[in-house]
């Protein structure tokens, strides 16, 4: 069969030399002096993030965009996100029956409508699909929405609950805010952001849309890294340059958020933070887990609690650098 | 059938009349949701189903069955293929079927748990408390018993009335299964990588009707002849034994109470008695070839004799043996002075059935791979083991149980029904039951196919010991009662 050898990642030497290592820190300390200088909207500490109106980094749309029709290898690239959906799908699914109490054998998220943002190649889109979810999945790079649409097309379960766009949240949160006015706040029970925030360029647009698209009471998922020496060393060193779990250069350490910051910045946009949980994943089986520690990958729970007040403030995009400077001094 | 439509519309304009066909055939594929229209293919029916199971016997029908009832299954579409008629038990037949299987307790509990148990007990079946097994060659035996003879060790229930409970529990899960019967698969394809441009990704079975079905998952559980392990390409190891086994269905001199199930090991091969009532038994001889066609020849009285000889007759017995082998039980009377029970002997016949006896071959055999992307085996299927130890139809159970499991988990996460993740799952788990099962079967088959006195000599100690030794037998149950 051959399989198990194939589920094993292949463990080449390829050891980046010290010096690329070592550039690669100078860089991100070059970076951060100049953007000491820069005006910056985002809170004391330095970040790699520059103040975008767009969630969207051109740099991460460019590389995904050479990996497009790889989604669906299992063994391929993305192996390790294929094994996620044991964690995530689990994760989702109880969460929302949590919420939700109505019981449908058969298709537990019947009736839910949920927006899967960066869904990629739709890894984590067509298990929900499958489980009764009325799906849209998202992303900016307009090949994968293409892989996406061919692979669930084939599956005529799929066909009706599973759809795609290729668009960025903001144009889907633009979007639901004309359509707003008569259909009412949010349009969405759950939104999903599953390794997604580690390559935004903005991540407070990206909550304040997330708030804008999702009713009072939708559930908000994020599953992401944090940023510690750990997971540098981990999630980068390790995975991207040792074992090559990752393709190299997929994750950036500057993007990586931790889970409080992560959660002071969902709370300051109206959510509240439900759970937080550790996951591990082991190069050795294949296989995640969850654990106790979330010093390196995390899934995070969250609930609108409260519509965003941004919302309520009429006017173009010129009033956001202040309103988020005010909240940076006020935090 | 095509051909004469088009010619007699050729006269109204052949163009026209092609291309509204086609719309036609086009319209009905898409009405039932299908992918196929895409690829230009008008092969008529090509359903999509989640589950295929093919082989409507007792394994395939309780896959069925599981499957049907299973709540994380609800809504998705599973078909039966079988290619013999319908088998439906109104009444009961008087007269008991030769055919029958030892049941054990968790294969009863796994068959209760699909609501087909309480058919089979309304119906008929013989729960059996003591299990005597003993040599022909030495005075070694061993019985198993549960302790107070109150619980049962585990049933006989004939074959066609376990298949008729499964179909009756089937008619009332028809909104979930669907079973085609006399359907016979002609063909089998492998599914495509979804790489591949233009592929159905799907397994593809062709029956003989011309018919086409996809399915996310095929299950095999077509025999040990199985046509889904050959099509697939599944290394199996297998071989023949030299033994056939007759069957038959025997009258008792006199009613008695009858809850023992009895088997000798002869040098020709095991002898069982299972019984099916107070008045009557089934008889499961398995023997070399030649001495199965002559016991199929002989006339009624002739075959009754040689079954009570079978049982009663001590001739094989040497000299040495009975020494060393009294020797031995009275060190162990020393050792253990209340373990050890009395040998008791079987009732003796008096006549046979009406059914006529029948032989079948025996032989070993087990799948080297269970599964394969979006296929599975169970049952005889997978693995086929001599009938000596009555575990055949109870691995197979056993395969339900667990592919039943893995396979509503899998739904219940979202997954694709045939991705090998779970498939993998069910292969090691029920590997790791059977192998050391169809070993232990096929090791106890050679050591007691012999008359060398190192042989029975070892036997005869191996078993007097276990007969000592209540916590060993209690394992044995157990590991046999799964």
């Amino acid at each position: 069969m051959g399989c198990t050898a194939g589920r094993r990642p292949r463990c080449r030497a390829g050891l980046r030399s010290w010096t690329a290592v070592c550039k690669q820190r100078t860089l991100w300390l070059q970076r951060s002096a100049c953007l000491n200088t820069q005006q910056n909207t985002v809170p004391c500490h330095v970040s790699a993030r520059s103040a975008s109106q767009t969630t969207v980094d051109p740099e991460e749309v460019r590389r995904f965009q050479s990996l497009a029709s790889k989604w669906w290898d299992e063994q391929g690239e993305f192996a390790a996100l294929h094994a996620m959906n044991d964690l995530r799908v689990p994760f989702i699914r109880d969460n929302l029956l949590n919420v939700h109490r109505v019981r449908h054998p058969g298709k537990p998220l019947r009736g839910l409508r949920i927006l899967d943002v960066g869904c990629g190649g739709g890894l984590l889109t067509e298990p929900l699909g499958r489980l009764g979810a009325n799906v849209l999945g998202i992303d900016p790079v307009g090949d994968s929405i293409g892989t996406a649409q061919l692979h669930s097309s084939i599956d005529p379960d799929l066909c009706e609950c599973v759809c795609y766009r290729a668009s960025t949240l903001e144009e889907l949160a633009a979007e639901e805010d004309e359509a707003e006015e008569e259909q009412g706040a949010g349009q969405f029970d759950a939104v999903i952001a599953s390794e997604v925030v580690e390559h935004l360029a903005d991540l407070e647009t990206f909550a304040f849309c997330c708030n804008q698209v999702l009713k009072l009471g939708g559930s908000l998922f994020i599953t992401t890294i944090n940023k510690t020496n750990l997971s540098y060393a981990l999630g980068i060193v390790v995975a991207e340059q040792l074992l090559h779990i990752v393709p190299s250069g997929t994750h950036d350490w500057d993007k990586f958020i931790s889970p409080v910051e992560l959660e002071r910045l969902l709370e300051s946009n109206g959510f509240s933070v439900q759970s937080v949980q550790g996951m591990l994943y082991n190069p050795v089986s294949g296989a995640w887990s969850w654990t106790d520690s979330t010093a390196i990958n995390y899934a995070l729970h969250a609930v609108k609690v409260r519509d965003d007040p941004h919302t309520e403030q009429a006017g173009g995009s010129s009033t956001h650098p202040e309103d988020h400077h005010t909240t940076a001094t006020h935090g | 059938m095509h051909k004469l439509t088009r010619a007699t519309l050729a006269f109204n304009g052949l163009g026209r009349c092609l291309i509204a066909e086609k719309h036609l055939s086009a319209i009905k594929i898409t009405s039932r949701g299908l992918v196929s229209a895409e690829h230009g293919d008008d092969s008529g029916k090509n359903e999509v189903y989640d589950v295929i199971i093919s082989g409507g016997g007792m394994v395939g029908s309780a896959m069925a069955c599981s499957l049907g009832m299973d709540p994380n299954l609800e809504g998705k579409k599973i078909l039966l293929l079988e290619a013999g008629n319908k088998k439906v038990m109104d009444k009961v037949p008087e007269n008991y079927s030769i055919r029958v299987s030892s049941i054990s307790p968790g294969s009863a509990t796994i068959l209760s748990g699909i609501g087909a148990w309480e058919h089979i007990t309304k119906m008929r079946c013989k729960p059996y408390k003591k299990m005597q097994v003993w040599d022909a060659c030495s005075d070694a035996l061993i019985t198993f018993d549960k302790e107070n003879l109150q619980d049962e060790m585990a049933y006989i229930v004939e074959n066609d009335i376990i298949v008729a409970a499964l179909t009756k529990q089937l008619d009332s899960l028809s909104d979930n299964v669907q079973v085609k019967y006399r359907s016979k698969v002609v063909q089998y394809a492998w599914p495509l990588p979804h790489q591949a441009a233009d592929s159905i990704p799907w397994v593809k079975v062709t029956l003989a009707s011309g018919e086409t079905v996809q399915t996310k998952l095929l299950i095999g559980a077509d025999g040990p002849n199985s046509m889904v392990r050959r099509e697939f390409g599944i290394p199996t190891v297998k071989w023949n034994y030299d033994q056939s086994a007759v069957v038959a269905v025997l009258h008792l001199s006199e009613p008695t109470e009858n809850n023992v199930a009895w088997q000798r090991f002869l040098p020709t091969g095991p002898i069982a008695m299972l019984p099916l009532s107070d008045t009557e038994s089934s008889l499961v001889w398995s023997t070399s070839h030649r001495l199965a066609e002559e016991l199929l020849e002989l006339d009624e009285e002739s075959f009754v004799d040689a079954i009570n000889s079978a049982f009663w007759r001590n001739e094989n017995q040497s000299e040495l043996i009975e020494t060393a082998g009294s020797l031995f039980r009275g060190a162990l009377s020393v050792i253990m002075p209340s373990a050890g029970s009395p040998r008791q002997l079987p009732p003796s016949v008096a006549g046979i059935g009406p059914k006529s006896r029948v032989m079948f071959p025996l032989g070993i055999g087990h799948a080297s791979e269970y599964i394969r992307h979006r296929v599975a085996l169970i049952g005889d299927a997978a693995h086929r083991v001599h009938p000596l130890a009555g575990q055949g139809a109870n691995l197979g159970f056993g395969d339900v149980a667990c592919l039943t499991q893995l396979v509503s988990q899998a739904a219940f996460d979202g997954k694709d029904l045939g991705a090998m993740q779970h498939l993998l799952q069910y292969e090691t788990e029920r590997q790791r039951h059977n192998l050391p099962m169809m070993a232990a079967i096929d090791l106890m088959k050679r050591l007691y196919s012999t008359n060398a006195a190192p042989a029975v000599l070892l036997r005869t100690f191996g078993l007097q010991a276990t007969n000592m030794l209540p916590a060993l037998k209690e394992q044995i149950v157990a590991f046999a009662s799964k």
